[in-house]
C-alpha cells in the first residue's frame, strides 16, 4: 500500500495500515543507526524547518537527528528569539518559513489544534511534534514500536499508562495507537487527571493501582507536574507518590516480564522510583533511541518516500 | 413618507394570536386597521404573496462594540446586519471601550445611534464600574441616560453579595439585571464545553456546572430580593432544569438561548474551527436538545443573537488564542426556522413570538406587535427560500459565523422600521 499522507497531525486520523508501514519503515531506518555511517542521502537537498513554540529537549534533538540522518539541512527555530515574541502571529511566522522555501516543517506548540491550523495555510507537509494537550504522534509510533519490539504483536495486550492523563498529548496519542492496535489499554492515576470521558476513547479508567497494574505487560508512566498541585488536581507531590508513585513493591504487582516507560523528562521519586527507572524493566532510554528511527520514517514517508526503498537502503 | 400597504402576507403577529392571510397598513409609521380608500390608492402596495409578515423582530443580546471597537462592528454596520436578518429593535451590551457603565457613555452611544442607526438599537449600562465585578455602576444615572437594563455580559459578577445588592438596588429603578451566567473559578483557561469532546481534542474543559451555579444563585438572589433576574444565553440542561423549577414558583427569572445554542453541539470543534468558539461554548447534544425543549415548554422565554463580532485576523489565530463569539443577526431567523420548526416541529407563530413579543416583554420594551397604534416595526420573510449565507457579502463588519459559505431556508425580504423601509430583496435603503 503506497503512503498517501502529507501531513502527520494525529494517531486519531491514521490507520492501523499506515501504523504498521510507519513501524516498518522505522525498523529499516533503525538498522542505519546501528551502522558506523548512520546517514543516508534520502532527503538530500531538503530544508526541514523545526518550529519548536515550546521548550522541548529530547523531542527537538531526535527530529534534529532524524532529518540529519536523512541528510536533510535543519533549521531550528527558537520560540525565545523569534518574532512570535514581537506579536507575529502562526500564520505569518508560517508563511514566511514556507517563503523562505523550506520542505517540511515540524512544529511543536503549546495550543492543541496548531499543527492542524499550520496545515490547512501551507502547501508543505506539518509533522506534529506535539500541540497542547492534544496529541504527541511521533511520541506514540515510538512507543508503541518500542512496545512490539519487546512484546510482539499487542493485540489483547495490557497496556497500563499511569499518571496526568488529561494534560498528556502522548497518553492521547499512545491511546489511539494502542487501541488501533488491540491492546487492551487501562487508564490509572487521581481521579482529577484521569477524569471518565477517557472511556468514550475506548479505554478503562481506574483509580486503583493494584488491580490495574495485575498482569499488566507495559506500564508507562507520564510526568507529574507540579503546577497541578497549585491548580488543585490533587494535594501535593508526596502524596502522588504515596497513592501512584511507581516503586519496587507496587512493579511485583505487574506481569513478571512488563516493560516500564516513560516519555521523559522523569522526575525521580516522584512517578517513578530511581532504581526501576534504572533497573532491568525499564526500557526508557530504548524509546529515546526508537524515537530518531520513528522520526526518520515520518519524516521520509511523509515527503514523498517509498517504503521500499527505505527497506532497500537499509540493506 | 408613503403610506404602506402590505398585502397577501401570511400575517403572524402573537400579541394579538393572528396568523391569518391578509394586509397589514401603515399610516405615519404606525400600524392602522385600515388606510382610506384614498391614502390606499396612493399607499406603496408590497405585495407579500407567500411570505409572512410578522413583528419586527427583537433581539435583547448584541454586540455592537461602539465606542471603542470599531474594527469589529460599529452601530452603522451592526445595525444594518440586523435589518438584513428582520431585526427592528435591538438592545446592545455594555462590554465596549471604555465599558458603558456611566450616563456620558451611554449618551455617546445615543448620539451615534441617532446619527448611524438603521434600526432601533437600545443600550444597556455596566452592572459594576468598569465591568470589573468590585463596585456598583450608578445606576440611577444610567436609567436616566436611556438605558434598558443592566448587565456585566462577558463578565459575570462572582460576588454574591455584590450581586445581592445590584439586584436590589436595580429593581428600585425597575431595570432588569441580565447575567451571564458563568463560576470563572471553574473555567480558567477553559475553551470549550467539558466533556468527551474536549478529552479528544486536548482543549481545557469549561463544565456546565460552572453555568448551573451561577443560575442557581440568581435564582436564589432573586427569590430573596423579588427582583427580577434574566439568565442570558443559558445551555446547560441542568440549569433549564432549575430555571423550569424557579418559574414554577412564580419567582422574576427569564432566560434566553440563542440560535448557536439550539443548533450546534461541541462535536462541531472537532476541525479547531474558530467559529465555533464562543462563551458560553457549545454543549452536548443532551443540552442542545434540552435547550430546544426549554423554548418549547417556556421555560426559556426568548431568542437572543449575542451577535459578538469579530475580525477574521483575530479569529484567525490558534484556537486557545482566538476571542470568544460568533455574529448571529443575519442568520438567526432561517438558523430558528430550520431547527424549531422543521425539524422540532415548533408552530411558526410560537417561533416568531419567541423573537419578537418575548424578547421585548422581558425588558418592557414597546415593540414585538402589530396592534393598531404601535410603530410600524414590520419584517416580511419567505419562510422557504433555500439561499446562500456569504458572510463576507454581509452588512456586518466582521464575518466570524458558523453558518458563512451554508444554505439557509428562510429569508428576511424586507425589513420596515417606524413605517420606512429600511431593508429590501438585500439592499439596506436608509
Amino acid at each position: 500500500m503506497p503512503w498517501n499522507r502529507k501531513h502527520l497531525l494525529t494517531l486519531e486520523e491514521v490507520s492501523l495500515e499506515e501504523i504498521d508501514q510507519i513501524h516498518t519503515t522505522a525498523a529499516a531506518f533503525k538498522k542505519i543507526l546501528g551502522r558506523s555511517v548512520k546517514k543516508v542521502p534520502a532527503l538530500r537537498g531538503k530544508t526541514i524547518v523545526n518550529l519548536f513554540l515550546e521548550p522541548s529537549t529530547r523531542t527537538r534533538m531526535a527530529f534534529d537527528m532524524a532529518a540529519k540522518r536523512l541528510s536533510a539541512d535543519v533549521i531550528s527555530f527558537d520560540a525565545a528569539t523569534s518574532s512570535t515574541t514581537k506579536g507575529e502571529t502562526l500564520r505569518d511566522t508560517a508563511q514566511n518559513i514556507q517563503a523562505l522555501r523550506a520542505d517540511m516543517i515540524v512544529i511543536r506548540h503549546a495550543a492543541a489544534g496548531s499543527p492542524l491550523y499550520l496545515s490547512r495555510i501551507l502547501d508543505i507537509p506539518v509533522i506534529n511534534a506535539g500541540d497542547g494537550a492534544h496529541e504527541h504522534p511521533t511520541q506514540g509510533l515510538l512507543d508503541t514500536f518500542t512496545m512490539k519490539e519487546h512484546l510482539g504483536g499487542l493485540k489483547g495486550r495490557k497496556v497500563v499508562i499511569l499518571g496526568d492523563i488529561l494534560f498528556s498529548r502522548v497518553a492521547r496519542s499512545n491511546i489511539h495507537a494502542l487501541t488501533k492496535m488491540g491492546a487492551a489499554v487501562t487508564l490509572v492515576g487521581p481521579s482529577t487527571l484521569v477524569p471518565h470521558w477517557f472511556t468514550a476513547l475506548g479505554v478503562t479508567v481506574s483509580h486503583d493501582l493494584k488491580s490495574a497494574l495485575a498482569d499488566a505487560e507495559v506500564v508507562m508512566l507520564l510526568r507529574i507536574q507540579h503546577e497541578r498541585q497549585a491548580s488543585s488536581h490533587f494535594p501535593s507531590l508526596g502524596e502522588y507518590t504515596s497513592m501512584f508513585g511507581l516503586n519496587k513493591a507496587r512493579a511485583a504487582w505487574l506481569n513478571p516480564k512488563a516493560i516500564i516507560m516513560h516519555p521523559g523528562p522523569i522526575n525521580r521519586g516522584v512517578e517513578i522510583d530511581s532504581e526501576l527507572a534504572d533497573g532491568a524493566r525499564s526500557v526508557i532510554l530504548e524509546q529515546v533511541t526508537n524515537g530518531i528511527a520513528v522520526r526518520m520514517a515520518v519524516l521520509y514517508l511523509c515527503s514523498g518516500g517509498r517504503l521500499e526503498q527505505a527497506v532497500a537502503g537499509a540493506e | 413618507m408613503p403610506a404602506l400597504w402590505i398585502a397577501n402576507a401570511r400575517v403572524i403577529d402573537p400579541a394579538s394570536r393572528r396568523d391569518e392571510v391578509g394586509s397589514v397598513f401603515v399610516r405615519d409609521g404606525r400600524i392602522v386597521p385600515a388606510l382610506p380608500a384614498a391614502v390606499r390608492k396612493r399607499a406603496r402596495k408590497i405585495d407579500a404573496r407567500g411570505r409572512v409578515a410578522c413583528p419586527g423582530l427583537v433581539d435583547i443580546h448584541v454586540h455592537f462594540r461602539e465606542p471603542g471597537q470599531t474594527h469589529k462592528e460599529t452601530v452603522a454596520t451592526g445595525s444594518r446586519a440586523a435589518a438584513a436578518g428582520g431585526f427592528t429593535t435591538v438592545v446592545c451590551m455594555p462590554n465596549t471601550s471604555p465599558p458603558a457603565d456611566n450616563a456620558g457613555t451611554i449618551q455617546f452611544i445615543k448620539d451615534v445611534v441617532a446619527r448611524d442607526a438603521a434600526v432601533k438599537v437600545l443600550p444597556t449600562g455596566c452592572i459594576t464600574v468598569g465591568q470589573k465585578g468590585q463596585a456598583l455602576a450608578p445606576f440611577g444615572s444610567l436609567k436616566r441616560a436611556g438605558i434598558v437594563a443592566i448587565t456585566d455580559d462577558g463578565d459575570c459578577v462572582q460576588s454574591n453579595e455584590l450581586m445581592r445588592r445590584a439586584a436590589e438596588y436595580a429593581a428600585m429603578f425597575g431595570l432588569p439585571i441580565m447575567d451571564h451566567c458563568q463560576d470563572q473559578s471553574m473555567t480558567r483557561g477553559a475553551v470549550m464545553n467539558e466533556g468527551v469532546m474536549s478529552t479528544r481534542l486536548g482543549l481545557a474543559g469549561w463544565p456546565n456546572a460552572a453555568e448551573d451555579l451561577i443560575v442557581a444563585r440568581n435564582i436564589v438572589i432573586s427569590r430573596y430580593t423579588g427582583a427580577h433576574i434574566h439568565l442570558q444565553h443559558i445551555t446547560s440542561r441542568h440549569a433549564i432544569e432549575m430555571i423550569r423549577l424557579a418559574k414554577a414558583d412564580g419567582l422574576r427569572i427569564t432566560a434566553e438561548a440563542t440560535p448557536h445554542h439550539f443548533a450546534l453541539t461541541d462535536e462541531a470543534l472537532c476541525g479547531y474551527d474558530t467559529d465555533f468558539k464562543m462563551n458560553p461554548p457549545l454543549r452536548t447534544e443532551e443540552d442542545r436538545r434540552a435547550v430546544v425543549a426549554g423554548l418549547r415548554d417556556g421555560t426559556l422565554d426568548c431568542i437572543a443573537t449575542d451577535h459578538a463580532p469579530h475580525t477574521d485576523y483575530e479569529k484567525d489565530r490558534e484556537f486557545d488564542f482566538a476571542p470568544n463569539g460568533i455574529t448571529g443577526l443575519e442568520t438567526a431567523l432561517a438558523v430558528s426556522l430550520e431547527v424549531l420548526v422543521r425539524r422540532s416541529r415548533f408552530k411558526l407563530a410560537r417561533v416568531v413570538d419567541l423573537m419578537t413579543r418575548r424578547p421585548a416583554g422581558i425588558l418592557g420594551l414597546p415593540a414585538g406587535a402589530l396592534d393598531p397604534g404601535s410603530a410600524a416595526d414590520i419584517c416580511i420573510f419567505d419562510p422557504d427560500e433555500q439561499w446562500l449565507y456569504d458572510a463576507g457579502a454581509g452588512f456586518s463588519k466582521s464575518r466570524n459565523s458558523p453558518w458563512d459559505g451554508r444554505t439557509l431556508t428562510g429569508r428576511v425580504k424586507t425589513t420596515i422600521v417606524d413605517g420606512r423601509i429600511v431593508y429590501d430583496s438585500g439592499r439596506i435603503r436608509v
